[in-house]
């Protein structure tokens, strides 16, 4: 099933739906790297509302998206991670420390924004 | 010395019916030792079951004459008496959770609330005495098995000892039994049933208690919660706490909260851990968190457990706190050079 | 008495999403909350995931369990793959909580009440986890 990624401006969106294979992850990781590239994008936001469960593989894979992102200059924000969710990811040792997260696309959008505003 | 007494002074574990039946018949058999769990867990099961029988008197002799005997008897040997129990108990391994003292002490007042009851015949006093000794051992870790299994022990130790005294008289000794043996269950039935109430009754103060404890999670503020934590915190309330708190952070939309532990004495690192996880899946979900109030020594116990504390953000008391969590809400971009 | 047994075979990733799915739905059933429910799907992610990436096929299985004073569910993922050769090193922390070494059995072992591992090199790998409800 393939992700369906919009284009907001200077930020695309990427909603990923709860039973998602790893091909499908390996198909978004591509999808938006090359979108990045082509929109010149300056921020991409990841929905996982509807992730019901974040696992090793889940957490790693979207860490390599965001550092892939990075080095195409633009920065990514997860969103949507549901509280019992966050709560057998930090009991797994999943802290995505090095990728910001916002509580749902409002406030994605919101972090963006500001950081667009302080890096012009 | 017949045949039948010798095999009787071999047994070890009465099952008490099945005995008398052996007694009166000409059966030989062999007794096995079950074991005092498996003795429990059958005596209990046949206790349960049992109504109050009325003791069937096979001479005639006046029940209160036989009950005066036994009484007297348990009251001479006592001490002997007290202390093959208290042996039994450490053998069986059961109240591992007091020492050899505690044990002893509370042998004696069972004992001789024990032998009061089967003198008096009245269970009242029994029952008080029952919930009162398990108001002190339940906090000590004292389970519904071990005081069923210490009181069916007692029991089995005083019976042994009517088997030893009335050995030559099987009749008298079958009429002290039935004397004996429905008191005897009676009073494992009203210890037990005593406990276990007496448990449930604690189990339902600690669920109020940790209901009253249970802090609201306040929002002050737009975007600003605060989590007071008072008390004791065990692993259960923690994580009751850190659930209550991820979901006031996703309906208040959080993005600053406040976690004031200035009313925490302690907290072990089971506890100190839930702390730091509570932080990190607070972030997860957009929010960032000021610890307040962090004492020496929990700031201690967080170190201990590897926590690097430069990286936590902790402000010392409540007021500057949230002083801090509203420059970070007003969202104000702060430069490098402003630290704090 | 484990009246209730589901037997899911892992030979792709696809199958993951499958477990964990079942998992939760057999969680739910037995009356854990939304969040145990959430953990016990997790673990089983993580299990079937190091069947796929270590041993290509196994078996995740679920069982209701129960003792004298509750029940639980309890999850034994097991595979005919090269095994584990430092079983000690493997359930070490650190190994794994960067989410990119090792088996992230650590992990799980937080995740959940009970954990045991058997694994013989060349032969295979079986872990059995339970939680409990409380």
């Amino acid at each position: 099933m393939e992700v369906p990624i919009l284009k907001q401006g200077k930020v695309l969106i990427a909603t990923i739906q709860a039973a998602l294979s790893d091909a499908d992850l390996e198909n978004l990781r591509r999808g938006l790297v090359e979108q990045v590239v082509k929109f010149r994008s300056l921020g991409v936001i990841v929905d996982v509302t509807s992730m019901d469960v974040m696992d090793s593989f889940a957490s790693r894979t979207l860490r390599e998206i965001a550092h892939m992102i990075r080095l195409r200059g633009a920065e990514t924000v997860i969103v949507g991670i549901q509280p019992e969710v966050a709560l057998a990811m930090v009991q797994l040792g999943l802290t995505l420390e090095d990728v910001a997260t916002a509580l749902d696309l409002e406030e994605g959008l919101a972090y963006l924004n500001e950081k667009f505003k302080t890096t012009n | 010395m017949s045949k039948r007494t010798q095999v009787f002074t071999q047994v070890l574990y009465p099952d008490f019916p099945l005995l008398r039946a052996l007694f009166v018949s000409d059966i030989p058999y062999v007794a096995l030792e079950a074991g005092p769990t498996k003795c429990a867990d059958l005596a209990w099961r046949e206790l349960m079951a049992k109504r109050d029988t009325p003791a069937t008197n096979l001479s005639g002799e006046p029940q209160s004459e036989l009950l005066r005997e036994l009484v007297a008897h348990l009251r001479q040997n006592r001490t002997q008496l007290r202390e093959e129990w208290v042996q039994r108990i450490t053998e069986t391994r059961l109240l591992t959770a007091m020492t050899k003292e505690e044990i002893f002490a509370e042998a004696t007042s069972v004992y001789d609330s024990y032998v009061e009851a089967l003198e008096t015949e009245t269970f009242e006093a029994l029952q008080a005495y029952a919930r009162n000794l398990s108001e002190r051992i339940i906090p000590r870790g004292v389970e519904t098995h071990e005081v069923v299994g210490i009181v069916l022990l007692l029991r089995d130790v005083l019976a042994r000892s009517l088997f030893a005294k009335y050995q030559t008289d099987f009749k008298k000794l079958n009429r002290i039994l039935d004397a004996y043996e429905p008191a005897a269950n009676r009073i494992a039935n009203t210890v037990a049933v005593g406990f276990v109430q007496e448990r449930e009754r604690v189990i339902r103060q600690q669920q109020e208690a940790i209901r009253e404890l249970s802090t609201p999670v306040l929002q002050v503020r737009e975007r600003l919660l605060i989590l007071p934590i008072i008390g004791v915190i065990d692993p259960q309330r923690a994580r009751q706490l850190t659930e209550q708190l991820l979901r006031g952070i996703r309906t208040n939309r959080a993005k600053v909260v406040v976690i004031d532990i200035t009313g925490v004495a302690a907290m072990d690192a089971t506890v100190a851990n839930n702390l730091v996880q509570t932080v990190e899946a607070s972030r997860l979900l957009g929010a960032t968190v000021i610890v307040t109030g962090l004492s020496p020594e929990i700031a201690q116990t967080l170190v201990t457990i590897g926590v690097d504390l430069g990286k936590m953000n902790t402000v010392g008391d409540l007021q500057g706190g949230i002083e801090q969590a509203e420059r970070l809400v007003g969202y104000k971009v702060i430069p490098a050079t402003e630290t704090r | 008495m484990s009246d209730v047994e589901i037997r899911v075979p892992i030979n792709s990733d696809q199958d993951i999403v499958g477990a964990r799915q079942k998992g939760r739905t057999l969680a739910a059933e037995l009356g854990f909350s939304a969040a145990d429910a959430t953990l016990i799907a997790t673990a089983i992610s993580e299990l079937a995931r190091n069947i796929v990436s270590y041993a290509r096929r196994g078996e995740i299985q679920l069982q209701r369990i129960q003792n004298t004073v509750r029940q639980g569910i309890v999850v034994i993922a097991s595979d005919q793959g090269p095994g584990i050769r430092d079983v000690a090193q493997a359930l070490q922390d650190g190994f794994s909580t960067s989410g990119s070494l090792g088996l992230g059995l650590p992990g799980v072992r937080r995740l959940m009440d009970d954990f045991e591992i058997a694994s013989i090199p060349g032969q295979g790998t079986t872990v059995t986890v339970r939680k409990w409800r409380p």
